[in-house]
Parts: C-alpha cells; sequence; structure tokens
C-alpha cells in the first residue's frame, strides 16, 4: 500500500530556536526543515527570528540571510533568483513553489519552510532530483527529425510556434510533480506533469517528425495514465503554467489515432 | 544494490502499448450512465412503496426494463474500471495487486449480472 505516513525515521522533531535579533523591531519567524544525512538523527524543524527592516522582500532573500547571519549550515539551492533557474524550488506555506519570486508578504504568521514533498532529501532544503531528471531525458526533450537537414534552420511559421506558448517556459523545478498526488503513490512509473508538459512541447512542435513514436512512448497506463485531472500542477506551478491542460491534450491525441 | 542507470529506470520495462481504450470507455461510460441513471430514478423511484403486481407491470415494459438492465451493466462496468484505478494507485504489493483487481473486477461483474437477471426475471416471470 501506499504510505500515508511518514516512516519512523522521518518524523519531524523540534529542533533549535536561535536567539531573536538585538534591537529589531520587525521581526519575523521561520520554520526550517533540516536534516543532515551524516547525523542518524530524525529531521527537526528548526526556528529563526529576522529582522525584516535589513531583509530583502522573497522568501530566497531571508533564506540567503539565515544562511550569511545566523545559521551558515542551513543548505539550500539557489542560482539566478528571478525565477529562471529553478534551482530554489521548495515548500513554502504548504505550496511549492520557487523561493526567489514568492514574497513574504505572501505568508500569514510564522514562514514555514520545507523541502518539495514526497522526494528523498539530500540535506535540508535539497532533494534528489535524479528521478525526475531522468523521466525528463526518457521523453526525449530535444527535436527528432528523419528528413534530411536544411541548409539553413527548421523553418517554423508563427502560428505554428505559437503553440509551443506555455510550454517553453517550464523552468524544470519539479513543483508541479512534487504536489502531484499520483507522482506521489507511482512516481516510479508515472512521468508526472514536468516530464508529461515537455513532452507535450515536443509532441505540439511543427517541426519534430517522432510524434508517433513519442506518443507510442507514453501510451502506458502508468507512464500517462496516472494522471486523474488533480490539478495540483496547475494551481502551484511558480510559472502560472498549465501541465494538466498540456496531459489532457496528450490524451486527446491519443484517442484521435485509435477513433 | 544495482548499478542501472537513472534512465535504464525509468525507461523499465517500455510502453505496455495501452490505457487509451480504458480511458476512452470510462469516459463514454460516464457519459452514457447521466441519461441511463436519470431514466433509471424516473422508472424505478415512484415504485417505491408500491405493491408487487405495479412493479411487476412496470417491469413488463420493454423500454423501462431495457433501460434498467443497461443502467445496471454499465454502471458496474464503469465502478469496475474506477475500482481498477483505485487499486492500481494505491495498492502497490506485488502479490496483493492481480488478488485485488481480480477479486474486484469479478464482484462487479457479477452484481451486474444479477441485477440484469432480476429484472429480466421480473419482466419475463412476474
Amino acid at each position: 500500500m501506499v504510505e500515508l505516513a511518514l516512516p519512523k525515521n522521518s518524523r519531524m522533531t523540534v529542533g533549535k530556536t536561535w536567539p531573536k535579533p538585538e534591537g529589531a523591531t520587525n521581526v519575523r519567524v521561520f520554520k526550517i526543515y533540516r536534516f543532515n544525512p551524516d547525523k542518524s538523527e530524525n529531521p527537526r524543524v528548526d526556528t529563526y527570528h529576522l529582522d525584516m527592516d535589513s531583509c530583502g522582500p522573497m522568501v530566497l532573500d531571508a533564506l540567503i540571510k539565515i544562511k550569511s547571519d545566523i545559521d551558515p549550515t542551513l543548505t539550500f539551492r539557489r542560482s539566478c533568483r528571478e525565477g529562471i533557474c529553478g534551482s530554489c524550488a521548495m515548500n513554502i506555506d504548504g505550496i511549492n513553489t520557487l523561493a526567489c519570486i514568492y514574497g513574504m508578504d505572501e505568508v500569514k504568521g510564522d514562514v514555514k519552510i520545507y523541502p518539495l514533498p514526497h522526494m528523498p532529501v539530500v540535506k535540508d532544503l535539497v532533494p534528489d532530483l535524479t528521478h525526475f531528471y531522468a523521466q525528463h531525458a526518457s521523453i526525449m526533450p530535444w527535436l527528432e527529425t528523419k528528413t534530411n537537414r536544411p541548409q539553413k534552420e527548421w523553418r517554423q511559421s508563427i502560428e505554428d510556434r505559437k503553440k509551443l506558448d506555455g510550454l517553453y517556459e517550464c523552468v524544470m523545478c519539479a513543483s508541479c510533480s512534487a504536489s502531484c498526488p499520483s507522482y506521489w503513490w507511482n512516481g516510479d512509473k508515472y512521468l508526472g506533469p514536468a516530464a508529461l508538459l515537455h513532452a507535450y512541447r515536443w509532441i505540439i512542435d511543427s517541426r519534430d517528425e517522432a510524434t508517433g513514436e513519442r506518443l507510442d512512448d507514453l501510451h502506458d497506463p502508468f507512464k500517462l495514465y496516472r494522471c486523474h485531472t488533480i490539478m495540483n500542477c496547475a494551481q502551484t506551478c511558480p510559472k502560472g503554467l498549465n501541465p494538466a491542460k498540456a496531459i489532457a491534450e496528450i490524451k486527446k491525441m491519443m484517442v484521435e489515432r485509435t477513433i | 544494490m544495482s548499478y542501472k542507470t537513472d534512465l535504464g529506470r525509468v525507461l523499465g520495462l517500455g510502453s505496455a502499448k495501452e490505457g487509451v481504450h480504458e480511458w476512452w470507455s470510462s469516459r463514454v461510460g460516464s457519459v452514457a450512465l447521466i441519461p441511463l441513471t436519470i431514466l433509471f430514478l424516473c422508472f424505478v423511484a415512484p415504485l417505491i412503496g408500491e405493491d408487487h403486481s405495479t412493479v411487476v407491470a412496470s417491469f413488463q415494459n420493454p423500454f423501462k426494463a431495457i433501460v434498467v438492465i443497461l443502467f445496471l451493466l454499465v454502471a458496474f462496468k464503469h465502478l469496475a474500471d474506477g475500482l481498477k484505478e483505485i487499486i492500481v494507485d494505491y495498492v502497490h504489493g506485488k502479490a496483493i495487486l492481480p488478488i485485488a483487481l481480480v477479486t474486484t473486477r469479478l464482484l462487479c461483474y457479477f452484481f451486474g449480472a444479477a441485477g440484469a437477471f432480476a429484472v429480466a426475471k421480473i419482466a419475463f416471470a412476474g
């Protein structure tokens, strides 16, 4: 059966409460998941207090400030700080999103920060995305052609290019897949919303000549049909994309091939 | 311990090349159940509290009997398909999975057939 409760060694305990900054009048509380694989301890939730008068407005600003000023052992991924690289995906106040573009004004009360749910944790807020990236690789995320390569570029009309809008913007942050119950229970075989959105991005590309093979590969009760249109993916996507719609379009194309 | 690559693990046994038929038949079944359920309720609800002869007379109308039988068959087929989806989602044990799948399908088909037989018996034998 699926695991509806965390295993004993994954259950969270109350962690350290770090001291409040002296003289600060505008203090915000952060409760952050901590896990160190080098210690045989359960994960814990540490409490930090930040002076918001000397901190930027985004959750990533707070994490960087905590790491710089309070606790250098806090581990998280980040790079571009503008929602392009997808590195800083985490669960903030119950929502999978990118810390760099999630404003702290959107959170009421304490700011609770956890790693992406149902992913193996490498350390603190860093999930292991190895399987997620392998699933992306499995859908052949490149242009596949049989016609001889043209002298110049593969041409595409403006109308056909527009079909890629809402698909190409995905930054592979894994927020959607980590929010999908079907992916939680069957992530080993179900490709998940991110990989399927990318699959559709290449299926619908007018220049691609492997549409049939791509649909053949997805024609599977697990790879594609574990999606039950729960829509968590569309609700959580920090880029405002709709993987559920892309998956529905793939399912429609599957039917079009048979009737 | 396995040195299988991550991509090899994801590709696994490859595509089963099935799923679209079940997906499509579940959609067709759910759409078909809208009018069938309405008609079923229209035919059966007024019979609640009626005496035996009234119920028999009602089911001896061929249209009513056929609609009720169709409703039962489509509803139990739809139930079997839905239960299969739930079991595949949540039951992962290699031993229990096929047992759960076969048992639920057989039970659904049995109850659907029993319902259809009951209506046919009333229609033909009173």
